[in-house]
């Protein structure tokens, strides 16, 4: 034994210590009865793996600190004016949160035919969720520690807590507002799809100044989950989300969001394909300038045969902001005959913007089918030529083909209103920010 | 309706001269069609009346109906009546045919002052002229040219220009890679649009297009200029001896 701690444990030691100081200044918040083990064990296992740092390889495109550190109250809250509100004429079960904590006043009542929902802060002390949450987070920790999703799990304030047993026909829309009384909101949805059922998940609305939100799926037998989350145009803020997904047998899971604007966001999703012939769609859009940075970090596990994953990441960026795909396709031995896809390309609207992409396949079964690939580049002059030769004004050429490049994303949402809203949105985004 | 005055073309980025004065007049309601060996400079001379990126006109003009063509947007241009066939259509990803076309046709009719076509109508029109071009709706429906052969592709072309109905038509080698059916289409499709009021400007290298689409002035471009110009008779003598002789001809 040496005397002299090596450089390695001494980095851990110091790890561990900023970590505990950070810790010390937080206090779990009230639960209700079950829930608070889950907590607890949530909070020493963010002791155990301590916070991230610059240092983490799973972290060198993305500084965590600003996710990290506490959060200074914003002077003002941003407030938009000139944006139609989501989803308008679309069906569905609106569920609103204001500043993090779930409004019983601007919600629908919590109840629907197949379906059964509880606000996280007040459910009842014997819980099927019981099973479920920090679970699958604390599943998710390897191969690669998510101590952000742990440190969720230990304090999450609110969030939902749907059981879906048939096929629900309207939309669970949680619509997340501000009044800007808190400046940090960390938010926990549990979610579990009986055999058989299905259920639209949808997400929009700005947060926070600083989120954190975790959403952990379990996907039953022949279940489909399909999950939609919008981060729009509050332009001061910082996210950091995880869904952790298990999919069971022929069961389906397609997740996709979009963001625009913001400063930093870094959106994890991990997957595990754990039955046969499973399908997982992971997709996300992302349009942003200037001090913009936006991290897609995915982890698709295929660990039964015969499953399909697709991973679709397109990213538009301007003035010098930065988009970061970290993808990974692993195939564990079980899984032959897996399909897995994985596409990551941004649109570098000029030459200050950056796109730094790690994508990965890691394949342990033989009869095997995967595909990746990454690109990065600017709108082909040629395509832009012969729009505007056919008398396309060039913005509006610009637009179509920013769109175009977007398609293959968009396309991973099923729902056509949904899609079209989100295309509305883009459009707009677009409008605003081309000059 | 087309002048085209001592026209001097260098590639922007290199101190090569392509079009070394060159010049042209395209009058109302006629066909002319420009024949030359490969590397004349045809195509360059389509991209700069176009408006393409990365030419430098040094010296000369370019005029349509007296507008000079050369200060304009290739939009402008295209909003003004001309238009270009492309010898290479690119296909673009992701941009259906159809809002392609539509976007098009209304962006040049809003630019002109004119009513926008409303979707039904639109489709009307575009339904009939692609039948006309055995264009199949299921071809409409997919991106510009996106997994279309070469001869779809150009059929295309023409259907574009029936569609924006432009008054100064460029068809750059529109009839290479046809065979002879598709050909026959593509010259179906551009007789029906010969008019008073239209002009073309046809460039290939063969004369069979030229049995189809009959022009009344020929010219025959090398090395930047028209060496000669003549009636469909120069085409025919192309088609029997080659250049070899004219340039001869011409060098002599
Ligand atoms: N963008 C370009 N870059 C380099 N060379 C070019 C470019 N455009 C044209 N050229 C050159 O200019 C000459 C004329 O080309 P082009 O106009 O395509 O001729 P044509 O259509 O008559 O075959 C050729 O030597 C060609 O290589
Ligand atoms: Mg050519």
């Amino acid at each position: 034994m040496s005397a002299v701690a090596s450089p390695r444990a001494a980095r851990r030691a110091a790890r561990q210590q900023a970590t505990a100081e950070r810790l010390a200044t937080l206090t779990l918040p009230a639960a209700p009865a079950w829930l608070k083990p889950a907590r607890e064990a949530a909070m020493a296992r963010v002791a155990e793996l301590t916070l991230p740092d610059r240092r983490d390889e799973y972290w060198s495109y993305t500084n965590p600190e600003k996710l990290i550190s506490a959060e200074v109250r914003p002077a003002e809250v941003f407030k938009i004016t000139d944006e139609p509100p989501m989803y308008q004429g679309i069906d569905r079960l609106k569920i609103v949160f204001v500043d993090g904590v779930f409004s019983a006043a601007d919600s629908d009542p919590l109840a629907g035919e197949g379906l059964e929902i509880t606000r996280l802060a007040d459910s009842a002390d014997i819980h099927w969720a019981k099973d479920l949450y920090g679970t699958l987070e604390a599943a998710g920790q390897s191969p690669v520690p998510r101590p952000l999703a742990a440190l969720n799990s230990a304090l999450a304030t609110d969030g939902v807590l749907i059981r879906a047993t048939g096929k629900v026909k309207r939309p669970v829309s949680l619509i997340y507002r501000r009044a800007g009384r808190d400046s940090a909101v960390t938010l926990h949805h549990v979610v579990k799809l009986e055999k058989g059922a299905e259920l639209t998940l949808l997400e929009n609305g700005p947060v926070a100044a600083r989120a954190s939100m975790v959403i952990e799926a379990e996907v039953g037998e022949g279940a489909a989950l399909h999950h939609v989350r919008t981060m729009g145009r509050d332009h001061e803020r910082k996210a950091v989300t995880h869904v952790f997904a298990r999919v069971a047998e022929k069961a389906t899971l397609k997740s996709f969001s979009l963001s625009m604007n913001g400063r930093l966001m870094r959106n994890e999703v991990m997957v595990w394909l754990a039955g046969k012939d499973g399908t997982a769609h992971v997709a996300g859009a992302a349009l942003g300038e200037g001090v913009f940075h936006h991290d897609d970090t995915v982890f698709v596990a295929h660990q039964a045969p015969g499953c399909e994953s697709r991973q679709v990441f397109k990213k538009v960026l301007r003035d010098g902001a930065v988009g970061v795909f970290q993808g990974k396709i692993l195939v564990e031995q079980p899984a032959q005959l897996t399909d897995g896809y994985q596409l990551s390309q941004s649109l570098l609207m000029d030459e200050r913007c950056q796109f730094l992409a790690k994508p990965e396949l890691e394949i342990y079964a033989d009869d095997v089918k995967c595909s990746h690939g990454s690109t990065s580049g600017e709108i082909s002059a040629d395509h832009l030529f012969y729009l505007r030769a056919r008398g396309v004004p060039e913005e509006e050429a610009k637009l179509l083909l920013v769109l175009a490049f977007l398609a293959e994303a968009l396309d991973e949402i099923d729902d056509e209103d949904i899609a079209n809203d989100m295309r509305l949105r883009l459009r707009r985004w677009l409008e605003r920010h081309s000059h | 309706m087309l002048e085209i005055n001592n026209l001097h073309v260098k590639l922007q980025d290199e101190d090569k001269a392509i079009l070394k004065g060159l010049s042209l007049s395209v009058e109302a309601g006629s066909v002319h069609a420009i024949m030359g060996p490969n590397g004349s400079g045809k195509s360059t001379l389509s991209y700069v009346l176009a408006g393409r990126d990365g030419y430098e006109v040094t010296d000369g003009t370019a005029t349509l109906d007296g507008e000079s063509l050369l200060d304009m947007e290739p939009e402008e241009r295209a909003a003004h009546g001309l238009f270009l066939a492309f010898q290479y259509p690119v296909e673009i990803p992701g941009v259906g045919n159809m809002t392609f076309l539509r976007t098009a046709v209304n962006a040049q009719r809003k630019a002109r002052g004119e009513a926008e076509l409303s979707s039904g109508e639109f489709l009307k029109v575009i339904r009939a002229k692609a039948k006309d071009l055995k264009i199949d709706a299921e071809m409409l429906k997919r991106p510009v040219n996106v997994g279309f052969s070469g001869g779809e592709k150009k059929r295309n072309e023409i259907l574009q220009m029936a569609m924006l109905e432009p008054r100064m038509c460029i068809l750059d080698e529109t009839d290479s890679g046809l065979d002879v059916d598709a050909m026959k289409l593509v010259a179906e499709g551009v007789n029906a649009l010969r008019s008073e009021g239209r002009a073309f400007l046809v460039i290939t290298h063969y004369q069979r297009l030229l049995d189809h689409i009959k022009p009344d002035v020929v010219h025959i471009m090398a090395n930047g200029r028209i060496v000669k110009t003549g009636g469909p008779e120069l085409a025919l003598e192309v088609e029997e001896n080659g250049y070899a002789d004219i340039l001869a001809e011409v060098q002599a």
